[in-house]
Protein backbone atom coordinates (compact mmCIF):
# COMPACT_ATOMS: atom_id res chain seq x y z
CA UNK A 1 0.00 0.00 0.00
CA UNK A 2 1.03 3.27 -1.07
CA UNK A 3 1.10 4.60 2.73
CA UNK A 4 2.59 1.59 4.19
CA UNK A 5 6.05 1.11 4.96
CA UNK A 6 8.19 -1.63 4.59
CA UNK A 7 8.09 -1.82 8.84
CA UNK A 8 4.31 -1.79 8.47
CA UNK A 9 4.63 -4.57 5.89
CA UNK A 10 6.85 -6.75 8.44
CA UNK A 11 4.57 -6.17 11.61
CA UNK A 12 1.30 -7.20 9.22
CA UNK A 13 2.55 -10.01 8.03
CA UNK A 14 3.84 -11.15 11.92
CA UNK A 15 0.21 -10.11 13.07
CA UNK A 16 -1.52 -12.76 10.47
CA UNK A 17 -2.05 -10.13 7.57
CA UNK A 18 -3.10 -12.87 4.83
CA UNK A 19 -4.10 -10.07 1.65
CA UNK A 20 -4.38 -6.41 1.49
CA UNK A 21 -6.59 -4.23 -0.36
CA UNK A 22 -6.44 -0.37 -1.18
CA UNK A 23 -8.33 2.12 -2.79
CA UNK A 24 -7.21 4.83 -5.16
CA UNK A 25 -7.10 7.94 -2.89
CA UNK A 26 -6.33 11.27 -2.77
CA UNK A 27 -2.34 12.07 -2.82
CA UNK A 28 -2.96 14.57 -0.24
CA UNK A 29 -2.84 17.28 -2.80
CA UNK A 30 -4.75 18.19 -6.25
CA UNK A 31 -3.05 16.04 -8.84
CA UNK A 32 -3.05 18.48 -11.81
CA UNK A 33 -3.19 16.29 -14.97
CA UNK A 34 -4.00 13.06 -16.18
CA UNK A 35 -1.00 11.99 -16.47
CA UNK A 36 -0.67 12.07 -12.70
CA UNK A 37 -3.40 9.46 -12.49
CA UNK A 38 -1.96 7.37 -15.34
CA UNK A 39 1.07 7.26 -12.84
CA UNK A 40 -0.72 6.55 -9.84
CA UNK A 41 -2.53 3.89 -11.39
CA UNK A 42 0.59 2.07 -12.85
CA UNK A 43 1.78 2.30 -9.09
CA UNK A 44 -1.24 0.88 -7.69
CA UNK A 45 -1.40 -1.92 -10.37
CA UNK A 46 2.46 -3.06 -10.99
CA UNK A 47 4.82 -1.33 -8.42
CA UNK A 48 2.50 -1.82 -4.80
CA UNK A 49 1.80 -5.36 -5.88
CA UNK A 50 5.75 -5.99 -6.37
CA UNK A 51 6.40 -4.39 -2.95
CA UNK A 52 3.86 -6.39 -0.81
CA UNK A 53 4.91 -9.59 -2.65
CA UNK A 54 8.21 -9.38 -0.98
CA UNK A 55 6.38 -9.95 2.33
CA UNK A 56 4.68 -12.61 0.58
CA UNK A 57 1.16 -10.56 0.88
CA UNK A 58 -1.10 -10.35 -2.03
CA UNK A 59 -2.29 -7.16 -2.97
CA UNK A 60 -5.50 -5.63 -4.37
CA UNK A 61 -6.54 -2.45 -5.28
CA UNK A 62 -9.24 0.05 -6.72
CA UNK A 63 -9.68 2.61 -9.10
CA UNK A 64 -11.49 5.77 -9.21
CA UNK A 65 -10.66 9.54 -8.98
CA UNK A 66 -11.32 10.47 -5.44
CA UNK A 67 -14.29 12.80 -4.48
CA UNK A 68 -12.06 15.11 -2.77
CA UNK A 69 -10.58 15.77 -6.46
CA UNK A 70 -14.11 15.89 -8.13
CA UNK A 71 -14.86 18.99 -8.29
CA UNK A 72 -12.56 19.56 -11.73
CA UNK A 73 -15.33 17.82 -13.65
CA UNK A 74 -13.36 18.28 -16.74
CA UNK A 75 -10.13 16.18 -15.40
CA UNK A 76 -12.40 13.95 -13.76
CA UNK A 77 -13.99 12.91 -16.52
CA UNK A 78 -10.10 12.54 -18.25
CA UNK A 79 -9.31 9.99 -15.21
CA UNK A 80 -12.86 8.62 -16.15
CA UNK A 81 -11.70 7.78 -19.23
CA UNK A 82 -8.41 6.45 -18.29
CA UNK A 83 -10.22 3.80 -15.84
CA UNK A 84 -10.95 0.58 -18.08
CA UNK A 85 -7.53 0.82 -19.59
CA UNK A 86 -6.46 -0.52 -15.94
CA UNK A 87 -9.53 -2.97 -15.02
CA UNK A 88 -8.16 -5.92 -16.54
CA UNK A 89 -4.84 -5.64 -14.49
CA UNK A 90 -4.44 -9.12 -12.11
CA UNK A 91 -5.17 -6.92 -8.65
CA UNK A 92 -7.90 -4.62 -9.79
CA UNK A 93 -10.90 -5.85 -7.75
CA UNK A 94 -13.48 -2.77 -8.79
CA UNK A 95 -14.01 0.44 -8.69
CA UNK A 96 -13.23 2.40 -5.20
CA UNK A 97 -13.07 4.13 -3.59
CA UNK A 98 -15.77 6.18 -5.04
CA UNK A 99 -18.49 8.67 -3.44
CA UNK A 100 -18.58 11.81 -2.01
CA UNK A 101 -16.37 14.19 0.05
CA UNK A 102 -18.03 17.64 0.89
CA UNK A 103 -21.45 16.41 -1.13
CA UNK A 104 -21.27 18.88 -3.82
CA UNK A 105 -23.17 18.98 -6.99
CA UNK A 106 -19.79 17.76 -8.87
CA UNK A 107 -19.46 15.43 -6.48
CA UNK A 108 -22.14 13.88 -7.39
CA UNK A 109 -21.92 14.05 -10.84
CA UNK A 110 -18.36 12.04 -11.19
CA UNK A 111 -19.86 9.70 -8.49
CA UNK A 112 -22.61 8.77 -10.58
CA UNK A 113 -20.39 8.32 -13.88
CA UNK A 114 -18.14 5.87 -11.70
CA UNK A 115 -21.42 4.25 -11.11
CA UNK A 116 -22.08 3.69 -14.31
CA UNK A 117 -18.40 2.64 -15.29
CA UNK A 118 -18.42 0.19 -12.68
CA UNK A 119 -22.36 -0.96 -13.92
CA UNK A 120 -20.91 -1.20 -17.73
CA UNK A 121 -18.03 -3.40 -16.75
CA UNK A 122 -19.62 -5.12 -13.88
CA UNK A 123 -17.45 -4.37 -11.24
CA UNK A 124 -17.56 -4.61 -7.41
CA UNK A 125 -17.69 -0.93 -6.11
CA UNK A 126 -16.19 0.63 -2.89
CA UNK A 127 -17.24 3.80 -1.65
CA UNK A 128 -15.89 6.63 0.62
CA UNK A 129 -18.62 7.90 2.82
CA UNK A 130 -18.01 11.69 3.78
CA UNK A 131 -16.52 12.27 7.39
CA UNK A 132 -18.07 13.79 10.61
CA UNK A 133 -20.79 16.69 10.00
CA UNK A 134 -21.30 15.47 5.97
CA UNK A 135 -21.45 11.72 6.91
CA UNK A 136 -25.47 11.15 7.63
CA UNK A 137 -26.04 13.62 4.42
CA UNK A 138 -23.52 12.53 2.04
CA UNK A 139 -24.48 8.58 2.48
CA UNK A 140 -28.32 9.12 2.05
CA UNK A 141 -26.86 10.51 -1.17
CA UNK A 142 -25.01 8.08 -1.66
CA UNK A 143 -27.09 5.12 -1.10
CA UNK A 144 -29.80 7.01 -3.31
CA UNK A 145 -27.48 7.28 -5.96
CA UNK A 146 -26.61 3.75 -6.22
CA UNK A 147 -30.23 2.63 -6.18
CA UNK A 148 -30.92 4.49 -8.86
CA UNK A 149 -29.24 2.17 -11.50
CA UNK A 150 -30.97 -0.96 -11.28
CA UNK A 151 -27.60 -2.79 -12.71
CA UNK A 152 -26.24 -2.33 -9.18
CA UNK A 153 -26.59 -4.73 -6.80
CA UNK A 154 -25.83 -3.74 -3.27
CA UNK A 155 -24.63 -7.40 -2.17
CA UNK A 156 -21.59 -6.54 -4.48
CA UNK A 157 -21.45 -2.76 -2.96
CA UNK A 158 -19.59 -1.94 0.62
CA UNK A 159 -20.41 1.32 2.26
CA UNK A 160 -16.78 2.29 4.11
CA UNK A 161 -16.51 4.71 7.17
CA UNK A 162 -19.82 3.87 8.40
CA UNK A 163 -20.95 5.07 11.93
CA UNK A 164 -23.59 4.65 14.45
CA UNK A 165 -25.98 7.08 13.00
CA UNK A 166 -25.25 5.42 9.40
CA UNK A 167 -24.88 1.91 9.73
CA UNK A 168 -28.33 1.00 10.23
CA UNK A 169 -29.54 2.88 6.56
CA UNK A 170 -26.75 0.92 4.75
CA UNK A 171 -27.32 -2.70 6.24
CA UNK A 172 -31.27 -2.15 6.15
CA UNK A 173 -30.78 -1.37 2.18
CA UNK A 174 -28.90 -4.80 1.44
CA UNK A 175 -25.24 -3.20 0.95
CA UNK A 176 -22.25 -4.16 3.33
CA UNK A 177 -21.00 -1.87 5.90
CA UNK A 178 -17.42 -1.26 6.39
CA UNK A 179 -15.90 0.65 9.41
CA UNK A 180 -12.65 2.15 9.40
CA UNK A 181 -10.84 1.78 12.65
CA UNK A 182 -9.06 5.18 13.69
CA UNK A 183 -6.46 6.36 16.97
CA UNK A 184 -7.72 9.32 17.39
CA UNK A 185 -10.93 10.33 15.63
CA UNK A 186 -14.06 9.03 13.96
CA UNK A 187 -14.64 4.95 14.74
CA UNK A 188 -12.83 3.14 17.31
CA UNK A 189 -12.38 -0.29 18.17
CA UNK A 190 -14.84 -0.21 20.87
CA UNK A 191 -17.62 1.43 19.48
CA UNK A 192 -16.80 -1.07 16.23
CA UNK A 193 -17.15 -3.85 18.14
CA UNK A 194 -19.91 -2.58 19.55
CA UNK A 195 -21.78 -1.88 16.78
CA UNK A 196 -21.07 -5.81 16.11
CA UNK A 197 -22.89 -6.40 18.75
CA UNK A 198 -26.12 -4.45 18.19
CA UNK A 199 -26.65 -5.33 13.60
CA UNK A 200 -24.81 -8.42 13.60
CA UNK A 201 -21.71 -9.82 11.97
CA UNK A 202 -23.75 -9.97 8.85
CA UNK A 203 -22.15 -8.18 5.74
CA UNK A 204 -19.72 -6.27 7.72
CA UNK A 205 -16.13 -5.91 7.92
CA UNK A 206 -13.13 -4.47 9.75
CA UNK A 207 -10.55 -1.89 7.86
CA UNK A 208 -7.28 -0.05 9.39
CA UNK A 209 -7.52 3.63 7.98
CA UNK A 210 -4.62 4.61 6.28
CA UNK A 211 -5.35 8.01 4.95
CA UNK A 212 -3.44 11.34 6.38
CA UNK A 213 -4.31 11.05 9.82
CA UNK A 214 -2.38 9.13 12.47
CA UNK A 215 -3.72 5.43 11.11
CA UNK A 216 -2.48 2.01 12.90
CA UNK A 217 -2.05 -0.63 10.48
CA UNK A 218 -2.64 -3.17 13.15
CA UNK A 219 -6.14 -1.62 13.41
CA UNK A 220 -7.37 -4.86 12.88
CA UNK A 221 -5.62 -7.41 14.78
CA UNK A 222 -5.85 -5.35 18.03
CA UNK A 223 -9.27 -5.12 17.36
CA UNK A 224 -10.02 -8.60 17.48
CA UNK A 225 -7.67 -8.76 20.73
CA UNK A 226 -10.70 -6.58 22.27
CA UNK A 227 -13.07 -9.15 20.89
CA UNK A 228 -11.75 -11.42 22.71
CA UNK A 229 -11.30 -9.35 25.59
CA UNK A 230 -14.69 -9.29 25.39
CA UNK A 231 -15.27 -12.84 25.83
CA UNK A 232 -16.62 -13.25 21.69
CA UNK A 233 -15.49 -16.66 20.14
CA UNK A 234 -13.25 -17.66 18.11
CA UNK A 235 -15.88 -18.33 14.77
CA UNK A 236 -17.64 -14.62 15.79
CA UNK A 237 -14.15 -12.96 15.40
CA UNK A 238 -12.91 -14.69 12.55
CA UNK A 239 -16.22 -13.91 10.76
CA UNK A 240 -15.51 -10.18 11.14
CA UNK A 241 -12.35 -10.34 10.49
CA UNK A 242 -11.08 -12.69 8.22
CA UNK A 243 -14.28 -14.72 6.24
CA UNK A 244 -16.65 -11.74 5.62
CA UNK A 245 -13.49 -9.57 3.62
CA UNK A 246 -12.84 -12.40 1.86
CA UNK A 247 -16.64 -12.95 1.10
CA UNK A 248 -17.07 -10.01 -0.49
CA UNK A 249 -13.87 -9.85 -2.35
CA UNK A 250 -14.22 -13.39 -3.55
CA UNK A 251 -17.07 -11.80 -6.11
CA UNK A 252 -14.33 -10.65 -8.29
CA UNK A 253 -12.78 -13.33 -10.22
CA UNK A 254 -9.73 -11.71 -9.58
CA UNK A 255 -9.13 -12.37 -5.55
CA UNK A 256 -6.70 -15.49 -4.49
CA UNK A 257 -5.76 -16.00 -1.20
CA UNK A 258 -2.19 -17.64 -1.03
CA UNK B 1 -28.35 -6.75 25.07
CA UNK B 2 -24.65 -7.51 25.59
CA UNK B 3 -23.35 -10.36 26.73
CA UNK B 4 -20.97 -8.83 29.07
CA UNK B 5 -22.64 -8.11 32.28
CA UNK B 6 -22.56 -4.19 33.56
CA UNK B 7 -19.86 -5.25 36.13
CA UNK B 8 -17.46 -6.57 33.35
CA UNK B 9 -17.84 -3.69 31.38
CA UNK B 10 -16.79 -1.26 34.03
CA UNK B 11 -14.02 -3.73 34.10
CA UNK B 12 -12.91 -3.49 31.06
CA UNK B 13 -14.18 0.01 29.74
CA UNK B 14 -14.67 2.13 32.94
CA UNK B 15 -10.82 3.21 33.44
CA UNK B 16 -10.43 4.97 30.05
CA UNK B 17 -13.94 6.23 29.74
CA UNK B 18 -12.99 7.86 33.41
CA UNK B 19 -9.58 9.16 31.76
CA UNK B 20 -11.64 10.69 28.59
CA UNK B 21 -14.06 12.21 30.79
CA UNK B 22 -11.46 14.14 32.64
CA UNK B 23 -10.22 15.07 29.09
CA UNK B 24 -13.58 16.36 28.27
CA UNK B 25 -13.66 18.50 31.74
CA UNK B 26 -10.20 19.97 31.05
CA UNK B 27 -11.53 20.84 27.63
CA UNK B 28 -14.39 22.94 29.08
CA UNK B 29 -12.06 24.25 31.55
CA UNK B 30 -9.55 25.68 28.67
CA UNK B 31 -12.27 27.10 26.78
CA UNK B 32 -13.26 28.79 29.59
CA UNK B 33 -9.80 30.40 30.60
CA UNK B 34 -9.37 31.53 26.49
CA UNK B 35 -10.03 34.94 25.66
CA UNK B 36 -12.60 36.26 22.87
CA UNK B 37 -15.81 34.69 21.15
CA UNK B 38 -16.26 31.29 20.55
CA UNK B 39 -17.36 29.58 16.83
CA UNK B 40 -20.23 27.65 15.88
CA UNK B 41 -18.23 24.56 17.66
CA UNK B 42 -18.54 25.29 20.64
CA UNK B 43 -22.65 25.80 20.80
CA UNK B 44 -22.51 22.56 18.91
CA UNK B 45 -20.39 20.66 21.05
CA UNK B 46 -22.72 22.16 24.51
CA UNK B 47 -26.10 20.70 22.03
CA UNK B 48 -24.27 17.32 21.96
CA UNK B 49 -23.09 17.46 25.10
CA UNK B 50 -26.66 17.34 26.20
CA UNK B 51 -27.15 13.64 24.69
CA UNK B 52 -25.25 11.94 27.55
CA UNK B 53 -27.50 12.83 29.88
CA UNK B 54 -30.35 11.06 31.00
CA UNK B 55 -31.39 7.27 30.05
CA UNK B 56 -32.34 7.36 26.37
CA UNK B 57 -30.80 4.73 24.14
CA UNK B 58 -28.57 5.17 21.37
CA UNK B 59 -26.51 8.48 22.59
CA UNK B 60 -23.68 7.96 19.84
CA UNK B 61 -25.80 8.24 17.24
CA UNK B 62 -27.70 11.00 18.94
CA UNK B 63 -24.40 12.60 19.34
CA UNK B 64 -23.22 12.13 16.12
CA UNK B 65 -26.66 13.25 14.12
CA UNK B 66 -26.82 16.48 16.43
CA UNK B 67 -23.47 17.78 15.13
CA UNK B 68 -24.45 16.52 11.19
CA UNK B 69 -25.48 18.44 8.07
CA UNK B 70 -29.36 18.01 8.32
CA UNK B 71 -30.11 19.44 4.91
CA UNK B 72 -30.59 16.89 1.78
CA UNK B 73 -29.88 18.52 -1.47
CA UNK B 74 -26.15 18.65 -3.04
CA UNK B 75 -24.18 21.97 -2.24
CA UNK B 76 -23.29 24.34 -5.28
CA UNK B 77 -19.84 23.87 -5.03
CA UNK B 78 -16.71 22.24 -2.61
CA UNK B 79 -15.03 25.59 -1.51
CA UNK B 80 -13.17 22.69 1.10
CA UNK B 81 -11.27 19.84 2.01
CA UNK B 82 -11.93 18.60 5.06
CA UNK B 83 -15.03 18.41 7.23
CA UNK B 84 -14.71 20.68 10.43
CA UNK B 85 -16.63 18.42 13.05
CA UNK B 86 -19.90 20.49 13.44
CA UNK B 87 -22.30 21.55 11.15
CA UNK B 88 -22.00 25.45 10.40
CA UNK B 89 -25.09 26.07 9.34
CA UNK B 90 -26.15 26.77 5.13
CA UNK B 91 -24.65 30.00 3.66
CA UNK B 92 -26.99 31.20 1.04
CA UNK B 93 -24.20 31.06 -1.76
CA UNK B 94 -24.44 27.37 -1.18
CA UNK B 95 -28.13 26.91 -1.53
CA UNK B 96 -28.46 25.30 -5.35
CA UNK B 97 -32.26 26.45 -6.62
CA UNK B 98 -34.81 23.47 -6.80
Amino acid sequence: MVSRTTDDYLAMVTAGCQAVCEPAFWAGFDRCSVDGFHDYFCQLTEHEPRRAAKFGLPHYCWLCINPKESEDLKLASEVMDLIPQFMDKPNVLGIGEIGLNKNSANELKVLERHIEIAAQHDQLILVHTPHLEDKYKGTRLILDALKNDPRIQPSRCVIDHVEEHTISMVLDEGFWAGMTLYPESKCSSSRAIDMLERFGTDRIWMNSACDWGISRPLAVPHAAIEMKQRAHTHPWIDKVVYQNPVAFMQQSPRFRLP
Amino acid sequence: MSHLSRNQVLDLYFMDARHKLIDLAAFLDRMDRAGGEADFRAEAFAQAMQHLLGEAPDRAARVLMSLSDPTTQPIAKATTKAACGAWPGEPESEKIPS
